[in-house]
């Protein structure tokens, strides 16, 4: 194995409510469903009507400018509605499970004995392509990519995220089916980036580099930047490790298995574990009588509190997020908020009583404790990005819309998630990620 | 306290856009958000936000300003009565109570001017009120000579706000330190009033002048020495802040004990504050290996501790609007500002006080030095992706 790569920028935040390493399985949700929105940027297009009958690996929908590339349905049922927003947009399309629906059936054979076209065509059919995504952008990767690459991140250092050593505890062996199959799909490496003591070491038939840090050394696009930095022109992929696993499945039963495992943390929750149920599974189902009974709002997000989306009770995990944080919604005054002492205000600065104890873990909320106001500090976002990149230029050329200077400054090796922690600790309250996703929105309009 | 936040938000249909108070919305917003951290929530993006906002910020650099403040004031009773020959019969408490009482009317001349433009600049804009005046509000004070008529205050501040700041767009968008350009102001406005001995320690009634007592600060003395041996100011009284200049900038520790604040928070850049006594450093050192006059010759760190180099390269170059924005920028941005300081008070004999001018002149100059480290970092990057095309 290569050195280990120290990154020193970066916070991890200390939030409460981690997730215990208990493991409990969910039943069956009565209703699964699918959410075009979790796609940035793709246009749907319907390949079924409410009441069909679908099994689990039916198309539900498609791209509209890459037919080929389908999503599927995760159970097999009726599809009893297909919610609309503003302007008729999809926003989700909802299954009646029936567990005797069966499932439609795949090739079942070792990925080592198929073409890289074959294990291609098996994903795109099977739903499973939507889990690879690219970078430049983060979207949802093009079968006619040339990846350089493949890169996974074996860990996640977000706040209170799930432990995938836990996670894939006794799946090694599928996931190791799934690297064998991406590996064909590239000319290059398979990358996995992996921490301290991570049981990951022992995958074959992938290039392994381990990094060390603070929050973001677990993103995949700081763990490409520091391998294989992308310039203009380069495609790599980037897979979720548990969506790696699907691919395993698909492979090793000729099925498809959306199951998943999902961290259930954050301070709101009164036993906060991980719970294995099956992806677009109603929030509800998994929360249900489990949160602390409070006379305040709550938030529940799906996803990691830096990137996740806020989600009602009602609505359905997210297609890539493998955890569901609760945390106060917070939306009330504070009196002289500001000017307090702060024994029990977390802050990236140090101008908090709390940066005195860098161990305690804090209760955190939604409120955004302050207007929003102009760029007045520098150098702080320079703290949290560690990549050869500046995000406060970056982010300034995608405000005054200058294509040739985000080129130059490095939008192609960035996504939101990468410059979360600068919107968390931005003292001027900037929508960072907005901005970010707004500039790459841009590139993909103009340059394709 | 609920009695008020029921008030601010009992009132708050009645400056909306339309109501009857519009006029009000933003003295009503400035006093609500100061008085309550607003009750808004994470929309998109991160759900969770640092609990640092501009007010905490700027709280923290005016905190940072204490220890100069209280011996600014100290100072300024000090020299009055070592002026009028009476410091050994008066006791400390009597000593500061009159600094207190000679400074404070500055302070809020300068506080009531700026806020009140602040407040008609946020109405007009349609913006929150910026705390940046905060910090302004308590600079302006500090680098004014303790005798300026409050009247030259106010007009100082008003232009510092109008033509150093809002014309601009603002906080955070102004090109100048808003202090510096006030103090630039009255310098240049009124030269007379501005300079000579007199202007440096408050005499009040008093009309007789010890004989043996010159209000001449360090720096003058230095100017107009013939030989290095007239240069005899006390090192001890110029490191504590017990010599003539304006009101915040005489002490050197109370301003290091800032400079500790500022670092130790992070709110501070300690590059610039390093890099600029660094180039002090070095010009002064250059200066004394050349030294064909009595200013020459003055040992280089003795600059540090006279007039306003500690002030400026701890609080006015700092300014993180005005000055240099990138990491390697603020240390050439730092560094040349303690070049230039040192370079115009011992050589320009118009200017007795070169860091004001060369904090100004870096301020204009930072985006340039920007411009070039980006564009290196650029064609490093450019590099990068021939070297992986190959």
């Amino acid at each position: 194995m290569s050195e280990v790569i120290k990154l020193r920028k970066g916070l991890n935040i200390k939030l409460k409510g981690s997730a215990e390493k208990v493991l409990e399985t969910l039943p069956v949700p009565a209703t699964v469903a699918l959410k075009p929105t979790d796609f940035p940027g793709l246009t749907p297009k319907l390949s079924v009507k409410a009441d069909n009958e679908v099994k689990a690996g039916d198309a539900l929908f498609y791209d509209k400018y890459h037919p080929e590339v389908v999503f599927t349905s995760p159970v097999g049922g009726k599809v009893v509605s297909i919610n609309r927003g503003e302007r008729r947009k999809i926003l989700e399309i909802v299954i009646e499970t029936n567990e005797n629906a069966g499932s439609v059936e795949f090739k079942k054979t070792d990925p080592n004995s198929l073409s890289g076209d074959e294990i291609k065509e098996q994903l795109l059919k099977s739903g499973l392509w939507p889990f690879i995504k690219r970078r430049p952008y983060g979207i949802v990767a093009s079968p006619d990519d040339k990846p350089l690459a493949i890169f996974i991140s074996t860990f996640d250092t977000a706040p209170l995220a799930p432990d995938y050593n836990f996670v894939l505890d006794g799946q090694m062996d599928t996931f190791q089916t799934g690297i064998n199959a991406l590996k064909k799909l590239t000319d290059g490496n398979v990358y996995l980036g992996v921490n301290e003591n991570s049981a990951f070491t022992s995958v074959k038939n992938v290039g392994i580099n381990q990094f060390s840090g603070p929050h973001p050394a677990g993103n995949v696009g700081i763990q490409i930047h520091h391998t294989k930095p992308i310039n203009k022109g380069e495609v790599v992929w980037t897979v979720n490790v548990q969506d790696v696993l699907f691919i395993g499945r698909l492979f090793e039963s000729g099925k498809v298995d959306f199951s998943r495992i999902i961290a259930f943390a954050g301070s709101e929750v009164e036993k906060p574990k991980y719970y294995k149920t099956i992806l677009g599974a109603p929030v509800e189902s998994a929360i249900k009588g489990k949160l602390k009974k409070a006379d305040y709002k709550q938030r529940i997000i799906s996803g990691n509190v830096l990137t996740g989306t806020r989600v009602k009770q009602q609505t359905f995990l997210g297609f890539y997020d493998s955890m569901v944080t609760v945390i106060p919604e917070g939306d009330d005054y504070e009196f002289l908020g500001w000017a307090t002492p702060g024994a029990n205000k977390f802050s990236a600065s140090k101008t908090f009583l709390t940066s005195l104890f860098p161990k305690k873990e804090y209760e955190m909320n939604a409120n955004m404790h302050g207007g929003d106001r102009a760029f007045v500090l520098s150098g702080q976002y320079e703290k949290f990005v560690p990549m050869d990149i500046l995000p406060v230029y970056l982010l300034k050329a995608i405000l005054v819309n200058d294509i040739d200077k985000m080129e130059q400054l490095g939008i192609y090796e960035v996504i939101e998630e990468d410059f979360a922690l600068c919107e968390y600790a931005c003292t001027s309250k900037i929508k960072v990620q907005d901005i970010l996703r707004t500039g790459i929105n841009t590139m993909i309009k103009e340059l394709g | 306290m609920k009695f008020i936040k029921d008030f601010f938000e009992k009132t708050e249909p009645l400056v909306q856009k339309g109501a009857k108070y519009h006029w009000l919305h933003s003295v009503h917003d400035g006093f609500f958000t100061f008085l309550y951290v607003p009750k808004s929530t994470s929309k998109t993006g991160t759900h969770i936000h640092d609990h640092i906002d501009l007010k905490r910020t700027m709280t923290v650099v005016v905190l940072s300003l204490v220890p100069a403040i209280l011996m600014g004031m100290y100072n300024t009773g000090y020299q009055h009565f070592r002026a009028i020959g009476e410091l050994a019969s008066t006791g400390f408490i009597e000593v500061f109570i009159y600094g207190l009482l000679k400074v404070l009317p500055v302070i809020i001349v300068s506080y009531v001017v700026g806020l009140g433009l602040e407040f008609v600049f946020a109405q007009l804009r349609g913006h929150e009120i910026n705390e940046g005046f905060l910090v302004s509000g308590i600079l302006i004070p500090l680098v004014m000579p303790i005798e300026t008529p409050l009247w030259m205050v106010a007009i100082a501040t008003a232009f510092a706000v109008i033509l150093g700041k809002e014309v601009f767009g603002g906080t955070g968008m102004n090109i100048w330190n808003p202090a510096l350009v006030a103090r630039a102001f009255l310098f240049f406005a009124y030269p007379a009033q501005m300079s000579g001995d007199s202007v440096w320690v408050a005499l009040g009634n008093a009309d007789k002048v010890v004989d043996s007592f010159s209000g001449a600060t360090p720096m003058a003395q230095a100017a107009a020495a013939t030989s290095v041996n007239d240069i005899n100011f006390s090192v001890a009284d110029a490191f504590l802040g017990l010599i003539p200049g304006s009101i915040g900038e005489t002490s050197t520790l109370a301003i290091l004990l800032g400079a500790v604040i500022l670092i130790v928070t992070g709110i501070g850049s300690w590059r610039i504050m390093i890099s600029t006594v660094a180039g002090g450093v070095f010009m002064g050192v250059l200066l004394n290996i050349f030294a064909v006059n009595a200013y020459m010759e003055m040992p280089f760190w003795e600059h540090l501790i006279i007039g306003g180099f500690a002030f400026g390269a701890v609080f006015m170059a700092t300014d993180p609007v005005s000055a240099a924005q990138t990491q390697k920028g603020k240390w050439i941005y730092g560094f040349l500002i303690g070049v230039l300081a040192i370079l115009i008070r011992v050589i320009n004999p118009a200017f007795p006080e070169g860091m004001m001018l060369a904090i100004l002149l870096m301020n204009t100059f930072a985006p340039l030095i920007d411009h070039y480290v980006v564009g290196a970092h650029v064609k490093r990057r450019m590099k990068r992706a021939k070297v992986s095309a190959n």
